[in-house]
């Protein structure tokens, strides 16, 4: 074989290989997605949104959980997008490179390593007892803001500090405060990619177990919480219930699925928002 | 040249980049209402002056600045002076065209909002008034609302002078603006800053002689950090007094 051909042949089998690890990934996803959905599609209905769980979890719906991911989901952002985006800022814009701030910088990063059921026991030794909030909507939501914290201020560090040099300089040469420069200039450009991490965030915060178990995810509430001081279902942790402690497999094994299939679909469909968000910004910008 | 038509008055001034002497006891007379041009090979120095005149070298950690640098009697150097104040009164445009990623017409009453007018019709007037002098009016009058980034590149960097010029500074400097723009682009912006001196004292730097010659009034040639020569446009590209700057015009160098 001359050396062209081998080449070619070379570059053939290379292109090959990466288009297989390419599908084998799709395939695996789509797997993944066709069992879910065959074992749980025949329970969705709109009761199946709108009614709680009855009977000992083993007829009814999942209105109770449902409601109670999402207001875990608001309380833990409402805490946590301030100060992760502000700490970002911080890092990007003020922070000055000295032993103070590299401690800083480490701390944050070493948290995003913490393994989620130490948030938990977190939660539980600092807002349920100590705080004394008790376990309650309250203390699992702060939990999954901690736990989502690294995570947005990383996201919201790189995003102020990809924005070109060039907008800055504009901004103090017209004789703008560095505040009004955030503001006005970097707050606007940093955005669309905070909101992608703001949607990783809240993805992250959807799906975790273990931070809310000991802090105010409730086995069984027949009713959905209306204050911050009460107990709430969640969807992962309802998940877990039906799964490992169900007095009725049979009946409960649909349910379950369909409970994962709703999770599912919330976490794509903040993420559907995030993309057309982040695109509306983007075309605003002309960018 | 007359005092009485000086505008900024440089003394002895040292710039330092860490170990690095930047600029070398610079004396320098800019007159008012002229168009004043620096030129001199990369490295020489003339940016990191025209830097030094709105303060920009500020955001340089390891610069140092000794010397002195009068605006009309204030001290631009001191202290005590206030940076937001001067660069209100000391535009700056940039090598590389930079408009804000936000509208055209935000693009322009971005300075006049900083400083703390809202009122709309007042808006309107400035960003009409401010566009007009940039020769770019006519071609955006349209799409006021479009983002501004969408401007070809020498539409962009007339917005950026529309922008510069918004806050009526009394001191236009211009950091090789020509430098990214086709010939057509740079023709308009040149015919523009003729122009310009009607109103503003304009400080240029251009790596172009041609450029110097065409637009500027006075220049001054920079050499490895020192002032080699300062005189009349006509004069430096006639009759230069220094061997250098005769070597570096005629292009034997740079």
């Amino acid at each position: 074989m001359s050396r062209t051909r081998q080449r070619r042949f070379c570059d053939r089998i290379m292109t090959a290989v990466f288009w297989f690890c390419g599908a084998a990934l799709l395939v695996v996803i789509a797997a993944v997605a066709i069992f879910l959905f065959n074992r749980g599609w025949r329970v969705l209905s709109f009761e199946f949104l709108t009614q709680p769980p009855k009977d000992g979890m083993t007829t009814g719906g999942i209105l109770t959980p449902l409601i109670g991911t999402i207001q875990l989901i608001i309380v833990a952002m409402l805490t946590a997008l301030p100060v992760g985006i502000m700490t970002g800022l911080y890092f990007a814009e003020y922070a000055t490179d000295n032993l103070f701030t590299k401690v800083l910088r480490i701390s944050i990063r070493s948290l995003a390593g913490v393994p989620s059921v130490i948030f938990g026991l977190f939660g539980l030794s600092v807002f349920v007892v100590f705080m004394n909030f008790g376990s309650c909507l309250l203390s699992a939501g702060l939990t999954l803001g901690c736990l989502s914290l690294p995570l947005i201020v990383t996201v919201s560090e790189q995003a102020f500090l990809a924005v070109p040099q060039d907008y800055r300089d504009a901004s103090y040469a017209l004789g703008a405060t560095k505040y009004q420069t955030v503001v006005k200039v970097l707050s606007p450009s940093a955005a669309s990619t905070i909101i992608t991490g703001v949607i990783l965030a809240i993805g992250r915060v959807a799906g975790e177990t273990a931070p809310i178990m000991f802090t105010g995810a409730a086995y069984f509430a027949p009713e959905i919480a209306l204050s911050l001081f009460e107990q709430v279902m969640a969807l992962p942790y309802h998940i877990y219930v039906l799964a490992t402690s169900s007095t009725d497999v049979n009946a409960t094994m649909p349910i379950q699925y369909g409970a994962i299939l709703v999770l599912i679909g919330l976490v794509l469909g903040t993420s559907a928002i995030g993309v057309i968000a982040r695109a509306k910004l983007s075309h605003r910008d002309g960018r | 040249m007359d005092s009485d038509k000086v505008q900024i008055r440089t003394l002895g001034l040292d710039l330092y980049y860490g170990y690095a002497h930047v600029l070398k006891k610079i004396e320098l007379d800019i007159g008012r209402r002229a168009v004043t041009a620096f030129i001199g090979p990369s490295g020489c120095g003339k940016s990191s002056y025209l830097r030094c005149l709105n303060r920009m070298n500020d955001f340089i950690p390891s610069a140092r600045i000794t010397g002195r640098i009068e605006l009309e009697g204030m001290d631009i150097l001191s202290a005590e002076t206030d940076v937001i104040a001067l660069r209100r009164r000391v535009g700056m445009v940039f090598q590389r065209p930079n408009p804000f990623p936000m509208s055209i017409y935000d693009n322009v009453a971005y300075g006049p909002r900083l400083n703390g007018i809202k009122d709309k019709e007042r808006l309107d007037e400035i960003v009409k008034r401010s566009l007009n002098a940039a020769a770019l009016w006519d071609e955006v009058k349209i799409k006021l609302n479009q983002p501004g980034t969408g401007l070809s590149g020498g539409q962009q960097q007339r917005l950026c002078i529309a922008r510069a010029i918004a806050t009526e500074p009394d001191v236009l400097l211009m950091d090789e603006p020509t430098s990214a723009l086709d010939p057509m682009a740079t023709a308009r912006i040149e015919e523009l800053v003729r122009e310009l001196k009607e109103h503003y004292t304009v400080v240029i730097v251009t790596h172009n002689m041609q450029q110097a010659a065409r637009i500027s009034d006075m220049t001054a040639f920079f050499l490895l950090g020192e002032l080699i020569e300062y005189d009349r446009t006509a004069r430096i590209f006639t009759s230069p007094s220094d061997k250098r700057t005769e070597d570096y015009i005629s292009g034997r160098f740079g």
